[in-house]
């Protein structure tokens, strides 16, 4: 085992040896009631406290009042035949958000959408999804949707706006300006539409934007668009800056394909190498095997050093000794094939030598597939800066927008504004107010993607459908039905779209087929292929040279996974409280700082500073003049040099609730930091950094629970592993071998167990195997051991697929009405993830190069030696026969004391009445940004399988207790043993590289057994095993592929006191 | 039968004409012959005939039946001549046995009564009568406490008192949100003992859920319409004349026309009133639930009737006999894990319980009978509170 130390915190570095306070006061001393200044002064201070409480006599007897209300049972009048109450439809589907991609299922109850899920039929995405696919379906209910076309302000129909517009658009030049079109239906009627109206031109626009990589193919390769990047084929992967797990291009793709080089075994010891540049710190970063930092000014000569190593040899000089070593290792390694170079950069020359690197090393038509490209990212940035000039001049007459929010993303969203006034008609598709919309004289709403037919191509010739699960709830229009209208059609979008696929799949049995499977591929393999190199990799690396290097502070912008580039997600409170992988910060957005940095600014992170929620506000000011105020959030792994913000916030009021901001909520717009150089928008800019005064919270979820320093991961290097692959079961045996057997039982005549003993008993160098587990089992308690009959549910995460994500804990929130509790509760640790994902460095926390990170999903372990049951006082929590830790809400009285036994601190404590599920009127907990949560539409989305839990109660994770009921159901009403893979829960249906494996261990015949007793035996370990609460679930260990263990110190006690 | 009286009725006009008679108005000879053969073609050569007969039933088609030969039509036609309508049956003796429950109890409690007070007046007459004697001999008597002074008395009184009291308050508290016996007056006086008793309806053709999810689904008015497209009126007056609990008469034929109502018919035309744009002008009837489980309990109908294989009677009672229905069980927790630790669950045949080895090898050696649903796990809280 190597001998890393975790840290989830900098408060750890220091606390190491010492539980620190945040461990003594788990649960605040100063009570963290909104108790007014009413009660304090209040003369009879004790008598006045249950009347401020909330609490009164007439609410008690409301509630014991012994009347039963009148309920009504309403069937429908004439019932649809295909809705029986009670059984959910499942409808295929697409998600396309401006070319992002995710072939779905919906899973609609009673005629309305609930869950979104991945289709598995889909070879491209296959079944996976992302944080923001899972939370699409909460968007579909937002209160912030308009419900009726706008003209000037007011409401009207859509009638007068067809005609006002059929008659002035033909007047001036006019813009069509859209986000990436993927569909092929939609692009076939703008063609229809531009020819009608030839004086109008369309242009893609993409919020963040990949013009730097379609220009750079297009000269290299003569196609202006992206290859598809087969991350699975790789044996070797140089990322230069691509968040390809999280944001870049097309994640849940990359994810499943990325993974599938990660599932390494001790049979199977194949693991891909994956290096890492990078300027801030990313998921992919943490997954990365090797990484190192670089200012964003110097990832061109990076690629250049890259380019020179692999062709002719030459050694690096980049300004970092982690840098020079990292560029030799890589080129040795891409060179010997199955390699693979990406890079972020807008920059078309860096993306020209990176086309070359992959040129030379032979990825073209191998993990570079040249013959099925990517048709996900299409804009080009120059087209939309002519645009904004030509408006500016005012040789504008119309400009329609769909899908794009210039107001607020584009670089100069001033500038847009006010050319904006100069243009006659002004038209938006959009579905809220948003900052464009606001200055539109027209606004159509399209419908959200859950109501609508459409379709998506998002590779030639592979296709998805997209049909809607639910008839529009507002009055709102096709985006392609208005389209058509104005272009003087008479078919509707519905018809002409049915018409197109008719004829293309030839007969209704084929479509009606392809409808229901939701994707229409080409059978086998998807076609690869190269494509010859033409690009001039001498004037791209002359240019990149040419640069002068910056020698200040650099501000990089990002996306955040969640919340990505702002639209509709800004105001999905699911995603707003989603913590950011890295920072783990919810709500809000701030400003990514070094450790170091933060010392300078006043701020420094220590034990203390990272437990409080204040953070020091700066002034950020660009070169081109952008001066905003943000909070410094220190993030561990950055490049001393470089800040970063998130795109996505500072939005405007009408967006909708949760995403309005001001001075004290809300965040600051970052899109202004981008920087036009004449050609692609560049995603950095020049900054300067300067201390204010104030401070800001960021409620920020890291610190709020605590593993007291008891070592959690387990992580190996490959050559560790390789060598030794047993060295985690010697490990746990060294740990555990003494409770496997009774001092009085004979030697030879040990617990029984079945399963493979892997070597001999006895003291010292044994192995654990599951004949010691068996004997821990038992003899590690007082307490009998429990035989399980029939199915006995286990989980197994495997932390090298896990890329930290968040899809399994938006997933969860969805499928299990968890409760979203706002930025105030967050602050005082009351959030109510079910699983939340643990994040930990290790390393030296100064040196940005030597952090590695690991991400860890936790939720309720379902231990078989719970601690929290035994200590129920009225027996609310207690184990099934099937292996489930049970909890029933409504015995719970809310002692906490289960909370406080958890060693996983997997708990949640309903604090408040979030939802209104409580008793007592006038009790819902409201804070202004999160409480369209509790709207009646927007409360269609709670699974009716699920309770919804009110105040004074204890939850968790239950294993989908729901989706496991339905599976046996299912199984009994069919009369078969249940199958494996038939009870799937949420997250691990959400989960894009297939880290959550979930089934019956007594199935042989089980993915979960196979994993635990024959595939991974080497790397399963549970949590906190020593401590004998038996969990479900285990973990399958980190195996990093490196040589030798990053960010150990020589003298390891040393650095754990490192200061900054 | 189902060729004929889907269609037909013999002395009602249906979805085709009454049939009594009906040769009478139609052309002799072998026209009718080839109306019952194939009337489509009839229709389409444009005899006259069948064309006004199509347009006044509403252009509905006659299904064709070339199999029946002139006799057979013969035969069936002779049968609805002849048809009389069924002649409301006298009814019954009234009450013919009236039971001579040879009821004693008020008999037996008069003389308990009666002895009882002999009893006191006895004993009060003796107490008079030795306070009386002590008198006379002149030995002191003991002083009389009264009833409502006397410690045994008080001790007594206070004991019943709080086991009274206490029984009346923990049992109120128990049956607090229950609603047993709970017969509420619904929009539309639909009586079960009719349809599923005397008609003999099964309960899963209406309550179709009840095998397929957790509801059983209270059918929609389009169910009804099923039947009631036909049969527009009460014939059973005689037979089961209708009236509520409190014994107010009911017209049945009144009900099915605010069934018309609800679900957007119109006897006279009959067929469904639409609006512009050819949607059927129906509402939804708002019953009054009987039934309800509170928000954390989850119940699921079809484990229960389609794998526990339940009877529909053992939780809702005798509801084929009740005219209103009624909640006939508990439905208390204690009620549901009462029933769950005695049932056996479906363990040897259905092919789901085959991995429970232990319990198949017990019951194999003979140490264990039953494989109840208790022992399924199906008392455990999250099988029903989630």
């Amino acid at each position: 085992m190597s001998q890393k130390q975790y840290w989830s915190g900098e408060k750890d570095l220091t606390n190491i040896n010492t539980p620190g306070e945040v461990m003594e006061n788990e649960f605040k001393e100063e009570l963290p009631l909104d108790l007014s200044e009413g009660l304090f002064s209040a003369t009879t201070p004790r008598r006045d406290f249950l009347k401020f409480m909330g609490f009164s006599t007439l609410a008690a007897t409301l509630v014991a009042s012994c009347e039963m209300p009148v309920r009504k049972a309403i069937p429908y009048a004439i019932k649809p035949e295909d809705i029986t109450p009670g059984v959910p439809n499942y409808y295929a589907s697409t998600f396309n958000d401006g070319g992002d991609y995710c072939a779905i299922v919906i899973k609609t109850r009673d005629g309305r959408p609930i869950k979104v899920e991945g289709n598995e039929l889909s070879s491209i995405t296959k079944g996976g999804s992302s944080a923001r696919v899972q939370a699409s379906v909460l968007n579909l209910y937002d209160k912030a949707r308009i419900r009726h076309p706008y003209a000037d302000g007011k409401e009207a129909t859509f009638a007068s706006i067809d005609n006002m517009i059929k008659q002035n658009i033909a007047a001036k030049a006019g813009y069509l300006v859209t986000g990436t079109i993927i569909s092929p239906t939609t692009k076939e009627i703008i063609t229809k539409f531009l020819a009608k109206y030839p004086n109008i031109k369309h242009v893609v626009y993409d919020a963040y934007s990949y013009s730097g990589m379609l220009l750079a193919n297009e000269a290299c390769y003569g196609k202006r668009t992206l290859p598809t990047y087969h991350f699975d084929k790789a044996q070797t992967i140089v990322s230069i800056g691509a968040d390809f797990l999280g944001t870049w291009v097309s994640p849940i793709e990359f994810s499943k394909a990325y993974s599938k080089g990660r599932k390494i075994s001790a049979k199977n010891m194949n693991l891909s190498k994956h290096y890492h540049v990078e300027a801030m710190h990313t998921i992919t970063g943490g997954a990365a095997d090797l990484r190192a930092t670089a200012k964003p000014s110097e990832m061109g000569k990076v690629v250049v050093a890259l380019y020179e190593a692999v062709v002719n040899g030459t050694a690096p000089s980049l300004p970092s000794k982690n840098l020079n070593t990292l560029v030799t290792k890589a080129a040795a390694d891409l060179k010997k094939g199955n390699g693979l170079v990406v890079g972020s950069s807008n920059d078309v020359n860096i993306q020209t030598v990176i086309n070359a690197i992959n040129d030379k090393i032979g990825a073209n038509g191998v993990t570079v597939n040249w013959a099925t490209t990517s048709n996900c990212k299409q804009g080009t940035d120059k087209e939309i800066v002519d645009m904004v000039a030509a408006m500016e001049a005012g040789q504008v007459g119309a400009v329609l927008m769909h899908g794009v929010n210039p107001a607020y993303d584009y670089y100069d969203g001033k500038k847009f504004t006010a050319a904006l006034a100069k243009v006659a008609m002004t038209v938006s598709f959009a579905d809220r107010m948003d900052e464009t919309a606001q200055k539109c004289k027209y606004v159509i709403p399209d419908h959200n993607y859950l109501e609508s037919w459409g379709d998506a191509e998002p590779k030639p010739n592979y296709f998805s459908l997209q049909q809607p699960g639910i008839a529009p709830l507002f009055k709102t229009r096709a985006f392609q039905d208005s389209l058509l209208i104005w272009a003087g059609e008479a078919m509707a979008y519905g018809d002409y779209w049915k018409n197109y696929w008719m004829q293309k799949l030839g007969s209704q049995e084929n479509f009606d087929m392809a409808l229901q499977n939701g994707v229409i591929e080409p059978a086998g393999d998807m076609p690869n292929g190269t494509a010859p190199f033409a690009g001039n990799v001498e004037t791209a690396k002359g240019n990149i040279m040419g640069k002068q290097p910056h020698a200040g502070v650099e501000l990089v912008v990002y996306q955040k996974i969640g919340i990505g580039t702002g639209g509709a997600w800004s105001n999905n409170p699911w995603l707003q409280e989603m913590p950011d992988p890295i920072t783990r910060a919810t709500w809000d957005n701030y400003l990514c700082v070094s450790p170091k940095r933060a010392k300078e600014l006043d701020n420094e992170l220590t034990g203390i500073t990272e437990v409080e929620s204040k953070k020091r506000v700066v002034t950020i000011k660009a070169s081109n003049g952008y001066t905003v105020d943000l909070p410094i959030v220190a993030v561990p792994g950055m490049h001393n040099d470089v800040v970063a913000v998130a795109v996505g916030y500072g939005r405007d009021k009408m967006v909708g609730r949760a995403a309005a901001s001001d001075d004290t909520k809300g965040g600051k717009n970052a899109y202004p930091f981008y920087v036009f150089n004449g050609l692609t928008m560049e995603h950095h800019s020049d900054v300067t950094i300067a201390k204010t005064a104030k401070m800001y919270d960021i409620a920020i979820t890291q610190t709020h629970n605590s593993y007291e320093a008891r070592p959690v991961i387990h992580e190996y290097t490959l050559n560790e592993f390789r060598h030794d692959p047993n060295e985690l079961l010697k490990e746990r045996n060294a740990e555990l071998e003494h409770y496997t057997v009774l001092p009085w039982v004979e030697k030879g005549k040990e617990a029984h167990g079945h399963g493979e003993a892997a070597e001999g008993h006895g003291h010292g160098g044994g192995l654990m195997d599951s004949t010691k587990e068996e004997g821990y089992r038992e003899n590690g308690t007082l307490y009998p051991n429990y035989p399980y009959e029939g199915i006995k549910w286990g989980m197994s995460i495997d932390l090298n697929s896990c890329t930290g994500c968040g899809a399994c804990v938006v997933g969860c929130m969805a499928e299990n009405n968890v409760s979203v509790v706002g930025k105030d509760h967050v602050l005082k640790a009351h959030e109510m993830h079910w699983i939340r994902i643990d994040r930990y460095f290790s390393g030296m926390i100064n040196d940005p190069d030597t952090v590695q990170t690991i991400f860890q999903p936790m939720l309720c372990q379902h231990c078989d030696n719970a601690p929290c049951e035994n200590v129920c006082p009225v027996s609310a929590t207690n184990h099934s026969s099937e292996g489930l830790n049970q909890m029933a809400y409504n015995r719970c009285i809310g002692t906490k004391y289960c909370a406080n036994n958890c060693p996983y601190k997997v708990r949640h404590f309903n604090w408040m009445d979030w939802n209104g599920a409580d008793a007592f009127a006038d009790n819902l907990y409201e804070d202004g940004r999160r409480d369209d949560l509790n709207d009646d539409l927007t409360r269609m989305v709670l699974n009716p399988d699920v309770t919804v839990r009110s105040r004074g109660v204890m939850e968790k994770c239950t294993f989908c207790v729901q989706r496991l009921q339905d599976a046996k159901l299912a199984a009994k009403k069919e009369g078969h043993p249940l199958r494996d893979g038939a009870a799937k829960t949420a997250c691990q249906q959400a989960c894009p590289t297939d880290a959550i494996v979930f089934g019956n261990v007594k199935d042989t015949e089980s993915s979960i057994y196979k994993i635990r007793r024959k595939d991974q035996q080497e790397r399963a370990y549970y949590v906190l095993e020593h401590i004998h609460t038996l969990p479900s679930i285990n973990y399958l260990a980190r195996i990093r592929n490196t040589e030798e263990v990053i960010g150990l110190d020589e003298n390891k006690n040393e650095y754990l006191k490192y200061h900054i | 039968m189902s060729n004929c009286a889907s269609c037909h009725n013999p002395i009602k006009d249906a979805t085709g004409p009454a049939l009594k008679g009906i040769r009478g108005s139609l052309p002799g000879g072998d026209w009718i012959y080839n109306w019952v053969h194939n009337s489509a073609a009839l229709i389409a050569a444009g005899d006259p005939e069948a064309v006004k007969i199509f347009t006044k039933y509403n252009k509905t088609a006659m299904t064709a039946f070339p199999q029946l030969s002139n006799e057979e039509i013969d035969a069936i036609l002779k049968y609805a001549d002849d048809y009389k309508a069924p002649v409301a049956a006298a009814p019954a003796e009234g009450g013919g046995n009236t039971q001579k429950t040879a009821n004693n109890g008020w008999l037996y409690t008069t003389i308990t009564l009666t002895l009882l007070v002999l009893v006191i007046v006895l004993w009060r007459a003796n107490l008079g009568l030795r306070r009386a004697a002590n008198d006379k001999e002149g030995i002191p008597n003991e002083k009389e406490i009264p009833l409502y002074r006397s410690k045994l008395v008080i001790a007594v009184v206070a004991i019943v008192a709080f086991i009274m009291a206490g029984y009346w308050i923990t049992n109120g508290a128990i049956n607090e949100g229950r609603q047993q016996n709970y017969m509420p007056l619904q929009p539309l006086f639909y009586s079960h003992k009719v349809h599923a008793g005397i008609n003999q309806i099964n309960c899963l053709y209406c309550h179709a859920g009840a095998e397929k999810s957790r509801q059983a689904m209270i059918p929609s008015a389009n169910v009804c319409m099923n039947c009631h497209k036909q049969i527009d009126s009460y014939t059973g007056d005689a037979e089961h004349p209708l009236k509520t609990a409190e014994g107010k008469a009911i017209n049945g034929t009144e009900q099915i026309q605010l069934l018309y109502k609800y679900a957007g018919w119109d006897p006279n035309k009959k067929d469904y009133k639409r609006d512009a744009n050819g949607n059927i002008l129906s509402t939804p009837i708002q019953w009054v639930k009987i039934h309800n489980m509170p928000d954390h309990v989850y119940f699921n109908h079809s484990q229960h009737v389609k794998v526990g294989q339940v009877q529909c009677q053992k939780c809702h009672g005798p509801v084929q006999d009740m005219d209103e229905v009624y909640q006939f069980s508990a439905l208390s927790m204690g009620w549901c894990i009462n029933c769950h630790r005695q049932t056996d669950v479906q363990f040897t045949s259905n092919n789901y319980y085959s991995v429970f080895q232990k319990y198949h090898d017990e019951l194999k050696s003979g140490k264990r009978e039953h494989v109840t649903e208790a022992d399924m796990g199906g008392t455990e809280c999250q099988k029903c509170h989630y």
